[in-house]
């Protein structure tokens, strides 16, 4: 199972990652390797098999919707590369 | 009196509650040897010592005003250390990670607050894997743990540091995290005692998340005793934490010296094969004659779908590693790299910030996700977990503990592995089916080959942590094995 360079762009761009030509290359190998690897998986037939994504038997946990203290806005923001105002400040969004 | 970097941390305890040493004294004690030692080591991404000893200070102050002496069992003054991806108010907590140099979280993880509330004294923030992805250490983007049993080789990962910290005897024990491992191998690498808790165990909260439904928070200490008394600090239900279990807590050094006559034991055979090397398996096969002698029932069993979890886990971690690290985009927290427009701004960040294993991840676990390949890769992917889930239910109707290897190799040369992914995942084959099975899982030490540690790994049903540490406790208590201890330590 190989993965071409068109792909890991395609993948890239989804995971918002700007690579290099040498990444490029590199994740093109690489993921075709660990795919390889990976591909035993469709050796198991699944077909009655349900998926596990979670191994507790827990349902939506909710609590009453009250207010209670958490962070102060300071605190939420002393993190921020560039606030302004109270608010976090971003460049401009165009579509791309 | 031993030497305080030979004692465990109840024996510790129990020198501070004795009134023999003081809070301050014992934390300047360790504060002085990572400062002597850790230069050669590299265990530690920073440490806090003015915070440490006024924190200790203050301590002594409390039990200057307690008439009778401490109440045994407990941890009160003992020093620890955390990974650095479990969050710290008011100090920096960086996954070892460039996109998080810069972060300094504005609250304490759970497991850090109960530490503070029992009375322990926090010296400092070790190293990792970048964002806890790695088996060796070799991922951090600042600089490299080495093992203290031979400074060539790797201590293991992710929590290498912990790991290579508490054997070194830098400090008494440490708190690390494990999603595929990353607890239990560093811990036989260095020849110490790991726990992976049964998942929902231990709150997550404050944990920075990797893999949501795999990460649990784990204790890397010097024997089986301490690592139980850790648990009673830090387990417990967390409503801060939606995948806590909602159970009562409990002792869990309750069982402990209990006799294991008539137990129980099955012994994968899929993790006796070719898979480890012969060296590590002799000393495995040494462990289950001291179980034997112990009068535990040892017998053979399968886990037929071990091949496949590996495969699994490295599907499903990184689909989950890939939406959870979507959110380091130089908006809120940690680096941004400027651009004139938003989306070239997350590109330019994600490329400067993350490193190479994480960005391989994020690709993997990006195009499992994706469309098209959704159904054929992630799908499957937790199908199979299903039926590596199954193989241990139906091996605890029979078993009460599973027993094989933590790791198919004793600790490997600096180097040696970072060029080949595949051979690095190959790491964790041991270790990854029981973070995708959610059962708890320890690792303690069984002996040398070629001079470096051998790590047992023991599995338990899920919610027994005490009957696990019960059956590891009789084991370390027969076996000695828990008294190994590098130069480094028996030199001083």
């Amino acid at each position: 199972m190989a993965i071409s360079r068109d792909e890991v762009l395609h993948v890239a761009r989804l995971a918002r990652l700007e690579l290099g030509e040498d990444e490029i290359e590199e994740y093109t190998r690489q993921l075709s390797r660990i795919l390889e690897h990976i591909q035993k998986l469709q050796r198991l037939d699944t077909k009655d098999v349900p998926p596990t994504s979670h191994v507790l038997d827990l349902k939506n946990v909710l609590r009453a919707d009250e207010t209670r203290p958490g962070l102060s806005r300071e605190e939420a923001l002393s993190n921020a590369p560039d606030a302004v105002s109270g608010f976090f400040r971003v460049p401009k969004i165009r579509e791309s | 009196m031993a030497r305080l970097h030979e004692m465990t941390a109840l024996e510790i305890a129990a020198s501070i509650g004795a009134r023999e040493v003081s809070v301050e004294e014992v934390a300047l004690y360790f504060l002085e040897r990572i400062g002597r030692l850790d230069g050669s080591l590299r265990s530690f991404i920073r440490t806090v010592p003015e915070r440490a000893v006024a924190a200790a200070v203050a301590l002594d102050r409390r039990l200057a005003g307690e008439v009778s002496a401490r109440r045994a069992g407990g941890l009160f003054g003992v020093p620890f250390a955390v990974k650095d991806n479990i969050c710290t108010r008011g100090i920096p907590t960086t996954c070892a990670s460039r996109i998080l140099e810069s972060f300094v979280p504005p609250y304490d993880a759970t497991v850090v607050r109960r530490m503070y509330e029992a009375g322990l004294v926090l010296l400092g923030k070790t190293n990792m894997d970048e964002f806890a992805m790695g088996s060796s250490c070799e991922n951090s983007a600042f600089f490299e743990t080495r093992n203290p049993w031979n400074l060539e080789t790797v201590p293991g990962g992710s929590s290498g540091g912990s790991a290579a910290a508490v054997a070194a005897g830098l400090v008494p024990f440490a708190l690390g995290s494990d999603t595929g491992g990353s607890v239990r191998q560093p811990a036989a690498l260095c020849g110490i005692v790991g726990l992976k808790p049964t998942y929902g165990a231990v709150s997550r909260y404050g944990l920075v998340a990797f893999a949501s439904s795999l990460d649990q928070i784990g204790p890397l200490t010097r024997d089986v005793a301490d690592c139980a008394a850790v648990m009673n600090v830090i387990a417990g239900h967390d409503e801060m934490d939606s995948t806590s279990a909602p159970l009562p807590s409990r002792d869990y050094s309750a069982r402990l010296g209990a006799d294991i006559r008539g137990i129980r034991v099955g012994v994968p055979r899929e993790y006796m094969g070719e898979g480890a090397e012969p060296g590590v398996r002799s000393c495995v096969r040494d462990a289950l004659g001291v179980l034997e002698d112990l009068g535990a029932v040892v017998e053979e069993c399968a886990l037929p779908h071990t091949e496949y979890a590996l495969s699994a886990y490295y599907l499903i971690a990184p689909a989950e590693a890939s939406s959870n690290l979507a959110r380091y985009d130089g908006v809120r927290y940690g680096l941004r790299e400027d651009a004139a427009e938003v989306h070239q701004m997350y590109e330019r960040t994600r490329r400067r910030g993350f490193g190479p294993e994480v960005k391989r991840r994020i690709m993997l676990g990006t195009y499992a996700l994706s469309s098209g390949y959704y159904d054929a890769y992630y799908l499957k992917a937790l199908k199979v977990r299903t039926l590596v889930k199954r193989d241990f239910d139906i091996a605890f109707e029979k078993y009460d503990v599973l027993v094989g290897p933590t790791s198919p190799t004793v600790a490997f040369p600096i180097g040696s592995k970072t060029g080949d992914p595949v051979k690095m995942y190959l790491s964790d084959v041991f270790s990854v089916p029981v973070n995708l099975a959610g059962v708890p899982a320890i690792s303690v030490p069984c002996g040398l080959h070629d001079g470096l540690p051998v790590g047992l790994q023991m599995i338990g049903r899920p919610f027994e942590e005490d009957f696990l540490l019960m059956v590891a406790h009789a084991y370390e208590q027969a076996a000695g094995t828990s008294r190994l201890r590098p130069r480094m330590v028996s030199e001083g």
